[in-house]
Protein backbone atom coordinates (compact mmCIF):
# COMPACT_ATOMS: atom_id res chain seq x y z
CA UNK A 1 0.00 0.00 0.00
CA UNK A 2 1.53 3.11 -1.20
CA UNK A 3 1.27 6.68 1.03
CA UNK A 4 2.53 8.72 -1.92
CA UNK A 5 2.72 8.51 -5.35
CA UNK A 6 4.16 10.76 -7.52
CA UNK A 7 4.46 9.60 -11.60
CA UNK A 8 6.70 11.82 -13.80
CA UNK A 9 6.04 15.28 -11.77
CA UNK A 10 7.99 18.13 -13.53
CA UNK A 11 7.74 22.31 -13.14
CA UNK A 12 9.36 24.26 -14.83
CA UNK A 13 9.01 28.10 -14.87
CA UNK A 14 9.77 29.94 -17.89
CA UNK A 15 12.87 28.02 -19.26
CA UNK A 16 13.95 26.97 -15.95
CA UNK A 17 13.16 23.20 -14.62
CA UNK A 18 12.91 22.80 -10.46
CA UNK A 19 11.42 19.39 -10.80
CA UNK A 20 12.31 17.14 -13.81
CA UNK A 21 10.46 14.21 -14.37
CA UNK A 22 10.48 13.25 -10.70
CA UNK A 23 8.64 9.65 -9.82
CA UNK A 24 8.49 7.51 -6.62
CA UNK A 25 6.65 6.26 -3.96
CA UNK A 26 6.72 6.35 -0.19
CA UNK A 27 4.99 3.17 1.46
CA UNK A 28 2.58 3.40 4.68
CA UNK A 29 4.09 3.88 7.30
CA UNK A 30 7.79 4.84 5.96
CA UNK A 31 9.89 7.63 6.51
CA UNK A 32 11.36 8.84 3.45
CA UNK A 33 14.07 10.93 3.65
CA UNK A 34 14.36 14.16 0.39
CA UNK A 35 18.06 14.90 -0.20
CA UNK A 36 19.49 17.54 -2.36
CA UNK A 37 21.63 20.64 -2.04
CA UNK A 38 20.29 24.19 -2.33
CA UNK A 39 18.01 24.58 -5.32
CA UNK A 40 17.67 20.78 -6.28
CA UNK A 41 13.77 21.09 -5.95
CA UNK A 42 12.95 19.80 -2.31
CA UNK A 43 10.80 22.92 -1.56
CA UNK A 44 9.32 22.46 -4.85
CA UNK A 45 8.45 18.77 -4.42
CA UNK A 46 6.84 19.46 -0.99
CA UNK A 47 4.92 22.17 -2.03
CA UNK A 48 3.29 20.10 -5.11
CA UNK A 49 2.65 17.16 -2.56
CA UNK A 50 0.73 19.93 -0.89
CA UNK A 51 -1.53 21.50 -3.12
CA UNK A 52 0.30 24.77 -2.82
CA UNK A 53 1.88 24.43 -6.60
CA UNK A 54 0.35 23.27 -9.42
CA UNK A 55 2.70 20.89 -11.50
CA UNK A 56 3.54 21.39 -14.63
CA UNK A 57 2.79 17.91 -15.65
CA UNK A 58 2.61 14.38 -13.92
CA UNK A 59 0.15 12.93 -11.18
CA UNK A 60 0.84 13.04 -7.58
CA UNK A 61 -1.74 10.31 -5.28
CA UNK A 62 -1.59 11.11 -2.14
CA UNK A 63 -3.25 8.36 0.01
CA UNK A 64 -4.98 7.39 -3.24
CA UNK A 65 -6.50 10.75 -3.51
CA UNK A 66 -5.27 12.80 -6.63
CA UNK A 67 -4.19 16.08 -5.56
CA UNK A 68 -5.07 17.63 -9.27
CA UNK A 69 -9.15 16.74 -8.33
CA UNK A 70 -9.65 15.94 -4.83
CA UNK A 71 -6.64 17.27 -2.74
CA UNK A 72 -9.26 18.80 0.15
CA UNK A 73 -9.80 15.26 1.17
CA UNK A 74 -6.32 14.89 0.80
CA UNK A 75 -4.92 17.39 3.34
CA UNK A 76 -7.57 16.67 5.78
CA UNK A 77 -5.55 13.10 6.42
CA UNK A 78 -1.77 15.10 6.00
CA UNK A 79 -0.16 17.75 7.73
CA UNK A 80 2.84 19.88 7.07
CA UNK A 81 5.54 21.67 9.27
CA UNK A 82 8.09 23.94 8.13
CA UNK A 83 10.29 26.13 9.62
CA UNK A 84 9.67 28.92 6.98
CA UNK A 85 6.16 29.33 8.15
CA UNK A 86 4.99 30.99 11.56
CA UNK A 87 1.64 30.78 13.49
CA UNK A 88 0.28 33.98 14.93
CA UNK A 89 2.54 35.05 17.72
CA UNK A 90 -0.16 37.41 19.37
CA UNK A 91 -2.09 33.83 19.98
CA UNK A 92 -1.47 31.70 22.61
CA UNK A 93 0.12 28.07 21.85
CA UNK A 94 -3.50 26.46 23.28
CA UNK A 95 -5.51 28.99 20.84
CA UNK A 96 -3.39 28.19 18.07
CA UNK A 97 -4.03 24.88 18.18
CA UNK A 98 -7.79 25.37 18.76
CA UNK A 99 -7.91 27.16 15.34
CA UNK A 100 -5.67 24.39 13.39
CA UNK A 101 -8.20 21.36 15.32
CA UNK A 102 -11.22 23.41 13.65
CA UNK A 103 -9.99 23.62 10.11
CA UNK A 104 -8.95 19.94 10.25
CA UNK A 105 -12.40 19.25 12.40
CA UNK A 106 -10.54 17.07 15.11
CA UNK A 107 -13.48 15.61 17.43
CA UNK A 108 -12.63 16.22 21.02
CA UNK A 109 -10.43 19.34 20.75
CA UNK A 110 -9.23 20.18 24.46
CA UNK A 111 -8.67 16.78 25.07
CA UNK A 112 -6.27 16.74 21.87
CA UNK A 113 -4.74 19.66 22.89
CA UNK A 114 -3.95 17.61 26.38
CA UNK A 115 -2.78 14.79 24.53
CA UNK A 116 -0.45 16.94 22.54
CA UNK A 117 0.66 18.77 25.45
CA UNK A 118 1.98 15.48 27.14
CA UNK A 119 3.53 14.02 24.17
CA UNK A 120 5.66 17.22 23.24
CA UNK A 121 5.85 18.68 26.72
CA UNK A 122 3.55 21.87 25.79
CA UNK A 123 2.03 22.45 28.92
CA UNK A 124 3.90 24.70 30.43
CA UNK A 125 3.41 27.56 27.83
CA UNK A 126 0.02 26.37 26.55
CA UNK A 127 -1.23 29.42 27.59
CA UNK A 128 1.54 31.38 26.18
CA UNK A 129 1.75 33.30 22.88
CA UNK A 130 3.15 31.84 20.36
CA UNK A 131 6.10 34.79 19.77
CA UNK A 132 6.87 34.99 22.86
CA UNK A 133 8.18 31.34 22.90
CA UNK A 134 12.21 30.04 22.48
CA UNK A 135 13.27 28.32 19.08
CA UNK A 136 13.01 25.11 20.25
CA UNK A 137 9.31 25.56 22.05
CA UNK A 138 8.64 27.26 18.26
CA UNK A 139 9.38 24.03 16.93
CA UNK A 140 7.70 21.38 19.16
CA UNK A 141 4.45 23.61 19.09
CA UNK A 142 4.39 23.65 15.34
CA UNK A 143 4.87 20.13 15.29
CA UNK A 144 1.97 19.63 17.80
CA UNK A 145 -0.05 21.69 14.89
CA UNK A 146 0.90 19.34 12.49
CA UNK A 147 -0.29 16.69 14.41
CA UNK A 148 -3.15 18.13 15.55
CA UNK A 149 -5.27 16.02 12.99
CA UNK A 150 -3.63 12.25 13.58
CA UNK A 151 -1.81 13.03 9.88
CA UNK A 152 -1.55 9.96 8.03
CA UNK A 153 1.38 11.56 5.86
CA UNK A 154 3.57 14.03 7.55
CA UNK A 155 5.58 16.13 5.42
CA UNK A 156 8.73 17.89 6.77
CA UNK A 157 10.57 20.57 5.17
CA UNK A 158 13.83 20.85 7.22
CA UNK A 159 12.05 20.61 10.75
CA UNK A 160 15.46 21.50 12.60
CA UNK A 161 16.76 23.96 10.60
CA UNK A 162 18.02 26.61 13.05
CA UNK A 163 17.96 24.50 15.92
CA UNK A 164 20.62 23.85 18.54
CA UNK A 165 22.35 19.98 18.26
CA UNK A 166 20.32 19.72 21.75
CA UNK A 167 16.86 20.88 20.57
CA UNK A 168 17.13 19.42 17.53
CA UNK A 169 17.94 15.95 19.02
CA UNK A 170 14.90 16.26 21.07
CA UNK A 171 12.78 17.41 17.81
CA UNK A 172 14.59 14.24 16.18
CA UNK A 173 13.55 11.63 19.06
CA UNK A 174 9.84 13.37 19.47
CA UNK A 175 9.28 12.37 15.72
CA UNK A 176 10.78 8.53 16.14
CA UNK A 177 8.72 8.11 19.65
CA UNK A 178 5.52 9.48 17.08
CA UNK A 179 6.56 7.38 14.09
CA UNK A 180 6.56 4.51 16.55
CA UNK A 181 3.16 5.09 18.17
CA UNK A 182 1.28 5.72 15.24
CA UNK A 183 2.66 4.42 12.26
CA UNK A 184 2.47 7.75 9.83
CA UNK A 185 4.39 8.03 7.08
CA UNK A 186 6.94 10.83 6.76
CA UNK A 187 8.58 12.53 4.15
CA UNK A 188 11.21 14.53 4.83
CA UNK A 189 13.04 17.29 3.42
CA UNK A 190 16.49 18.09 5.38
CA UNK A 191 20.09 19.07 4.57
CA UNK A 192 21.07 17.32 7.95
CA UNK A 193 22.58 14.31 6.62
CA UNK A 194 22.93 12.58 10.23
CA UNK A 195 19.28 13.39 10.91
CA UNK A 196 18.14 11.45 7.54
CA UNK A 197 20.72 8.26 8.73
CA UNK A 198 18.81 8.52 12.12
CA UNK A 199 15.13 9.30 11.11
CA UNK A 200 14.98 7.72 7.34
CA UNK A 201 14.22 3.68 6.28
CA UNK A 202 15.08 5.16 2.72
CA UNK A 203 16.00 8.29 0.90
CA UNK A 204 15.59 9.96 -2.33
CA UNK A 205 18.71 11.74 -3.88
CA UNK A 206 18.07 15.16 -6.08
CA UNK A 207 19.78 17.14 -8.15
CA UNK A 208 19.07 19.77 -10.38
CA UNK A 209 15.58 18.47 -9.83
CA UNK A 210 15.89 15.41 -11.19
CA UNK A 211 16.35 12.30 -9.09
CA UNK A 212 19.69 10.62 -9.20
CA UNK A 213 19.68 8.00 -6.93
CA UNK A 214 17.52 6.43 -4.22
CA UNK A 215 17.93 3.83 -1.42
CA UNK A 216 18.01 2.96 2.17
CA UNK A 217 20.87 4.74 3.56
CA UNK A 218 22.88 1.32 4.21
CA UNK A 219 22.43 0.31 0.87
CA UNK A 220 23.57 4.25 -0.38
CA UNK A 221 26.52 4.32 2.11
CA UNK A 222 27.67 0.66 0.07
CA UNK A 223 27.36 1.89 -2.98
CA UNK A 224 29.11 4.66 -2.67
CA UNK A 225 31.66 3.09 -0.59
CA UNK A 226 31.73 5.69 2.32
CA UNK A 227 31.01 5.96 5.42
CA UNK A 228 28.00 8.44 6.20
CA UNK A 229 25.63 10.24 4.29
CA UNK A 230 26.96 13.51 4.13
CA UNK A 231 30.51 11.63 1.68
CA UNK A 232 27.65 10.15 -0.06
CA UNK A 233 25.59 13.60 -0.33
CA UNK A 234 29.18 15.41 -1.45
CA UNK A 235 29.87 12.71 -4.14
CA UNK A 236 26.57 13.18 -5.86
CA UNK A 237 26.90 17.17 -6.07
CA UNK A 238 30.08 17.19 -7.04
CA UNK A 239 29.19 14.07 -9.37
CA UNK A 240 32.52 11.98 -8.40
CA UNK A 241 33.05 8.33 -6.14
CA UNK A 242 32.50 5.12 -7.07
CA UNK A 243 28.86 4.78 -7.27
CA UNK A 244 27.79 8.70 -9.01
CA UNK A 245 27.96 7.35 -12.10
CA UNK A 246 26.63 3.99 -11.20
CA UNK A 247 24.22 4.91 -9.05
CA UNK A 248 22.84 7.65 -11.16
CA UNK A 249 18.89 6.66 -12.47
CA UNK A 250 17.49 9.39 -13.92
CA UNK B 1 -21.10 21.62 13.14
CA UNK B 2 -20.48 20.70 9.98
CA UNK B 3 -17.02 20.34 8.57
CA UNK B 4 -17.56 23.43 6.33
CA UNK B 5 -18.89 25.39 9.11
CA UNK B 6 -16.18 24.62 11.45
CA UNK B 7 -13.55 25.38 9.65
CA UNK B 8 -15.51 28.75 8.80
CA UNK B 9 -15.56 29.32 12.51
CA UNK B 10 -11.61 28.72 13.37
CA UNK B 11 -10.87 31.23 10.79
CA UNK B 12 -12.79 33.27 12.69
CA UNK B 13 -11.86 32.12 16.38
CA UNK B 14 -8.15 33.03 14.99
CA UNK B 15 -9.32 36.44 14.30
CA UNK B 16 -11.53 36.88 17.46
CA UNK B 17 -9.13 35.58 19.58
CA UNK B 18 -6.31 38.15 18.53
CA UNK B 19 -8.60 41.20 19.33
CA UNK B 20 -9.56 39.67 22.48
CA UNK B 21 -5.79 39.73 23.50
CA UNK B 22 -4.72 43.21 21.63
CA UNK B 23 -7.12 46.70 22.88
CA UNK B 24 -4.82 48.71 20.34
CA UNK B 25 -6.41 46.63 17.54
CA UNK B 26 -9.54 47.26 18.81
CA UNK B 27 -9.63 50.43 19.39
CA UNK B 28 -8.39 51.56 16.14
CA UNK B 29 -11.11 49.55 14.96
CA UNK B 30 -13.51 52.44 16.19
CA UNK B 31 -11.01 55.56 15.90
CA UNK B 32 -11.06 56.44 12.54
CA UNK B 33 -15.27 56.82 12.31
CA UNK B 34 -14.76 58.67 15.45
CA UNK B 35 -12.41 60.76 14.46
CA UNK B 36 -14.57 61.34 11.18
CA UNK B 37 -17.96 61.93 12.67
CA UNK B 38 -16.15 64.61 15.30
CA UNK B 39 -14.41 66.65 12.17
CA UNK B 40 -17.84 66.59 10.33
CA UNK B 41 -20.12 66.77 12.72
CA UNK B 42 -18.59 70.12 14.18
CA UNK B 43 -17.99 71.48 10.67
CA UNK B 44 -21.89 70.99 9.84
CA UNK B 45 -22.59 72.47 13.32
CA UNK B 46 -20.44 75.13 13.27
CA UNK B 47 -22.19 75.89 9.08
CA UNK B 48 -25.36 75.40 10.48
CA UNK B 49 -24.98 78.08 13.17
CA UNK B 50 -24.25 80.54 10.73
CA UNK B 51 -26.37 79.96 7.82
CA UNK B 52 -29.50 78.82 9.23
CA UNK B 53 -31.93 75.98 8.85
CA UNK B 54 -31.25 75.69 5.37
CA UNK B 55 -27.51 74.39 6.13
CA UNK B 56 -29.04 72.18 9.16
CA UNK B 57 -30.84 69.80 6.48
CA UNK B 58 -27.26 69.67 5.07
CA UNK B 59 -25.44 68.90 7.84
CA UNK B 60 -28.10 66.24 8.32
CA UNK B 61 -27.22 64.82 4.93
CA UNK B 62 -23.57 65.50 5.55
CA UNK B 63 -23.78 63.14 8.44
CA UNK B 64 -25.89 60.60 6.71
CA UNK B 65 -23.04 61.04 4.10
CA UNK B 66 -19.69 60.12 6.54
CA UNK B 67 -21.28 57.33 8.66
CA UNK B 68 -22.79 54.98 5.83
CA UNK B 69 -19.49 55.52 3.62
CA UNK B 70 -17.88 54.10 7.04
CA UNK B 71 -20.16 50.97 6.27
CA UNK B 72 -18.25 50.67 3.14
CA UNK B 73 -14.73 51.33 4.12
CA UNK B 74 -14.45 49.32 7.40
CA UNK B 75 -16.14 46.35 5.41
CA UNK B 76 -13.51 46.81 3.08
CA UNK B 77 -10.71 47.09 5.32
CA UNK B 78 -11.89 44.31 7.99
CA UNK B 79 -11.94 41.64 4.93
CA UNK B 80 -9.13 43.06 3.46
CA UNK B 81 -6.99 43.39 6.83
CA UNK B 82 -8.00 40.00 8.12
CA UNK B 83 -6.51 38.50 5.13
CA UNK B 84 -3.42 40.40 5.35
CA UNK B 85 -2.93 39.35 9.50
CA UNK B 86 -2.28 36.08 7.58
CA UNK B 87 0.65 37.34 5.47
CA UNK B 88 2.01 39.31 8.37
CA UNK B 89 2.00 36.23 11.25
CA UNK B 90 3.60 34.21 8.06
CA UNK B 91 0.65 31.78 9.04
CA UNK B 92 -0.84 31.66 5.23
CA UNK B 93 0.93 28.67 4.03
CA UNK B 94 -0.18 26.58 7.08
CA UNK B 95 -3.79 28.19 6.32
CA UNK B 96 -3.83 26.99 2.59
CA UNK B 97 -2.27 23.37 2.97
CA UNK B 98 -5.33 22.93 5.53
CA UNK B 99 -8.64 21.65 3.99
CA UNK B 100 -9.85 24.92 4.42
CA UNK B 101 -11.08 25.81 0.89
CA UNK B 102 -11.19 29.39 -0.67
CA UNK B 103 -14.75 30.31 -0.11
CA UNK B 104 -15.12 29.27 3.24
CA UNK B 105 -12.01 31.53 3.34
CA UNK B 106 -13.65 33.84 2.21
CA UNK B 107 -16.96 33.60 4.00
CA UNK B 108 -14.72 33.67 7.17
CA UNK B 109 -13.44 37.06 6.12
CA UNK B 110 -16.81 38.03 5.27
CA UNK B 111 -18.21 37.82 8.61
CA UNK B 112 -14.95 39.34 10.24
CA UNK B 113 -15.79 42.47 8.38
CA UNK B 114 -19.34 42.51 9.52
CA UNK B 115 -18.23 42.24 13.14
CA UNK B 116 -15.31 44.85 12.69
CA UNK B 117 -17.56 47.20 10.83
CA UNK B 118 -19.99 46.95 13.57
CA UNK B 119 -17.14 47.76 16.25
CA UNK B 120 -16.08 50.86 14.37
CA UNK B 121 -19.15 52.22 12.83
CA UNK B 122 -21.54 51.73 15.58
CA UNK B 123 -19.79 54.16 18.51
CA UNK B 124 -19.63 56.78 15.55
CA UNK B 125 -23.44 56.36 15.34
CA UNK B 126 -24.28 57.10 18.88
CA UNK B 127 -21.88 59.51 18.89
CA UNK B 128 -23.67 61.59 16.48
CA UNK B 129 -26.85 61.27 17.70
CA UNK B 130 -25.49 62.03 21.72
CA UNK B 131 -23.52 64.98 20.15
CA UNK B 132 -25.39 66.26 17.26
CA UNK B 133 -28.76 65.05 17.43
CA UNK B 134 -28.54 63.46 14.24
CA UNK B 135 -30.12 59.86 14.34
CA UNK B 136 -29.29 57.78 11.47
CA UNK B 137 -32.03 54.82 12.55
CA UNK B 138 -34.76 57.66 11.85
CA UNK B 139 -34.08 56.48 8.16
CA UNK B 140 -36.06 53.72 9.31
CA UNK B 141 -35.94 50.04 8.13
CA UNK B 142 -34.08 51.42 4.91
CA UNK B 143 -31.27 51.86 6.36
CA UNK B 144 -30.21 48.19 6.62
CA UNK B 145 -30.56 47.73 2.93
CA UNK B 146 -28.11 50.81 2.60
CA UNK B 147 -25.98 49.02 5.16
CA UNK B 148 -26.34 45.71 3.18
CA UNK B 149 -25.34 47.46 -0.21
CA UNK B 150 -22.44 49.29 1.35
CA UNK B 151 -21.33 46.42 2.88
CA UNK B 152 -21.23 44.11 -0.17
CA UNK B 153 -19.11 46.67 -2.05
CA UNK B 154 -16.90 47.03 0.64
CA UNK B 155 -16.46 43.00 0.40
CA UNK B 156 -16.09 43.01 -3.53
CA UNK B 157 -13.91 46.13 -3.52
CA UNK B 158 -11.77 44.13 -0.64
CA UNK B 159 -11.92 40.75 -3.18
CA UNK B 160 -9.86 42.90 -5.87
CA UNK B 161 -7.57 43.97 -3.23
CA UNK B 162 -6.42 40.53 -2.06
CA UNK B 163 -6.33 39.50 -5.70
CA UNK B 164 -3.87 41.79 -6.24
CA UNK B 165 -2.02 41.11 -3.15
CA UNK B 166 -2.18 37.70 -4.65
CA UNK B 167 -0.40 38.23 -7.69
CA UNK B 168 1.48 41.19 -6.65
CA UNK B 169 2.55 40.13 -3.37
CA UNK B 170 2.62 42.27 0.37
CA UNK B 171 3.45 45.40 -1.86
CA UNK B 172 -0.21 45.73 -2.93
CA UNK B 173 -1.03 45.96 0.71
CA UNK B 174 -1.62 49.73 1.03
CA UNK B 175 -4.12 49.32 -1.24
CA UNK B 176 -5.98 48.06 1.24
CA UNK B 177 -6.26 51.05 3.22
CA UNK B 178 -6.66 53.58 0.28
CA UNK B 179 -8.37 52.19 -2.75
CA UNK B 180 -11.84 52.81 -1.26
CA UNK B 181 -10.77 56.64 -0.51
CA UNK B 182 -10.00 57.02 -4.39
CA UNK B 183 -13.74 56.05 -4.89
CA UNK B 184 -15.26 58.13 -2.86
CA UNK B 185 -15.33 61.24 -5.15
CA UNK B 186 -17.10 59.50 -7.46
CA UNK B 187 -19.44 57.63 -4.57
CA UNK B 188 -21.60 60.81 -4.44
CA UNK B 189 -20.79 60.55 -0.83
CA UNK B 190 -21.39 64.10 0.04
CA UNK B 191 -23.12 65.53 -3.24
CA UNK B 192 -25.35 64.34 -5.88
CA UNK B 193 -24.04 62.52 -9.18
CA UNK B 194 -25.39 65.59 -10.81
CA UNK B 195 -22.54 67.70 -9.57
CA UNK B 196 -20.32 65.76 -11.08
CA UNK B 197 -18.76 66.43 -15.06
CA UNK B 198 -20.71 64.79 -17.21
CA UNK B 199 -18.08 62.34 -18.33
CA UNK B 200 -17.80 60.95 -14.90
CA UNK B 201 -21.15 60.56 -14.21
CA UNK B 202 -21.88 56.87 -15.92
CA UNK B 203 -18.57 56.28 -14.07
CA UNK B 204 -20.29 57.57 -10.86
CA UNK B 205 -23.38 55.71 -11.70
CA UNK B 206 -21.54 52.21 -12.23
CA UNK B 207 -20.91 52.34 -8.67
CA UNK B 208 -23.85 50.91 -6.62
CA UNK B 209 -22.68 53.56 -3.95
CA UNK B 210 -24.01 56.17 -5.67
CA UNK B 211 -27.21 54.62 -5.78
CA UNK B 212 -27.29 54.08 -2.50
CA UNK B 213 -26.13 58.01 -1.45
CA UNK B 214 -28.39 59.29 -3.83
CA UNK B 215 -31.27 57.50 -2.33
CA UNK B 216 -30.27 58.05 1.22
CA UNK B 217 -30.62 61.98 0.36
CA UNK B 218 -34.46 61.23 -1.19
CA UNK B 219 -35.07 59.51 2.08
CA UNK B 220 -33.82 62.64 4.14
CA UNK B 221 -34.98 65.46 1.70
CA UNK B 222 -38.61 63.70 1.05
CA UNK B 223 -39.19 60.60 3.31
CA UNK B 224 -39.65 58.60 0.01
CA UNK B 225 -37.61 55.50 -0.25
CA UNK B 226 -36.54 55.40 -3.97
CA UNK B 227 -36.79 51.75 -4.91
CA UNK B 228 -35.17 52.35 -8.36
CA UNK B 229 -31.56 53.52 -6.78
CA UNK B 230 -31.81 50.45 -4.11
CA UNK B 231 -32.64 48.04 -7.29
CA UNK B 232 -29.84 49.84 -9.42
CA UNK B 233 -27.31 49.19 -6.00
CA UNK B 234 -28.30 45.60 -5.80
CA UNK B 235 -28.27 44.77 -9.52
CA UNK B 236 -24.70 46.45 -9.77
CA UNK B 237 -23.05 44.82 -6.44
CA UNK B 238 -24.32 41.19 -8.14
CA UNK B 239 -22.25 42.25 -11.12
CA UNK B 240 -19.54 43.68 -9.16
CA UNK B 241 -19.64 40.52 -7.03
CA UNK B 242 -19.21 37.81 -9.41
CA UNK B 243 -16.61 40.07 -11.72
CA UNK B 244 -14.16 40.03 -7.84
CA UNK B 245 -14.82 36.66 -7.72
CA UNK B 246 -13.86 35.32 -11.09
CA UNK B 247 -11.33 37.61 -10.43
CA UNK B 248 -10.11 36.17 -7.20
CA UNK B 249 -10.33 32.67 -8.39
CA UNK B 250 -7.96 33.49 -11.52
CA UNK B 251 -5.15 34.72 -9.15
CA UNK B 252 -5.97 32.37 -6.61
CA UNK B 253 -4.63 29.85 -9.23
CA UNK B 254 -2.41 31.67 -11.05
CA UNK B 255 -0.41 32.11 -7.60
CA UNK B 256 -0.68 28.22 -7.69
CA UNK B 257 0.76 27.68 -10.53
CA UNK B 258 3.20 30.73 -9.65
CA UNK B 259 4.12 29.36 -6.23
CA UNK B 260 3.70 32.70 -4.42
CA UNK B 261 1.50 30.77 -1.63
CA UNK B 262 4.53 30.21 0.28
CA UNK B 263 6.66 33.39 -0.50
CA UNK B 264 3.64 36.30 -0.74
CA UNK B 265 5.01 37.96 2.30
CA UNK B 266 8.09 38.66 0.91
Amino acid sequence: MQAIQVAHLTKSYGTTLAVDDLSFTVSVGATVGLLGGNGAGKTTTIAMLLGLLVPTSGQIHMLGHDMARDRFRALARMNFSSPYLALPSRLTVAENLRVYANLYDVKHTERRIEELAQELNLAEFLNRPAGQLSAGQKTRVALAKALINHPEVLLLDEPTASLDPDTGDEMRTLLERYRAQHRTTILLASHNMAEVERLCSDVLMLKKGRLVDQGSPEELLARYGRDDLEQVFLDIARARGAGADAGVRA
Amino acid sequence: MRGCARRIWGMMYRHLALYRGSWPRLLELAYWPTLQMCIWGFTASFLASRTGSPMALAGGLLLGGVLLWEVALRSQMGFAVSFLEEIWSRNLGHIFVSPLRPPELVAALIIMSMIRMAIGVLPAILLAWALYAFNLFSLGPVLILFFINLMIMGWWVALGVVSLILRHGAGAETLAWSVLFGVTPFSAVYYPVSVLPRVIQPLALALPSSHVFEGMRAMVQTGQIMWGHLAWAFGLNLVWLAAAAWLFAAQFHAARVRGALLSIGE
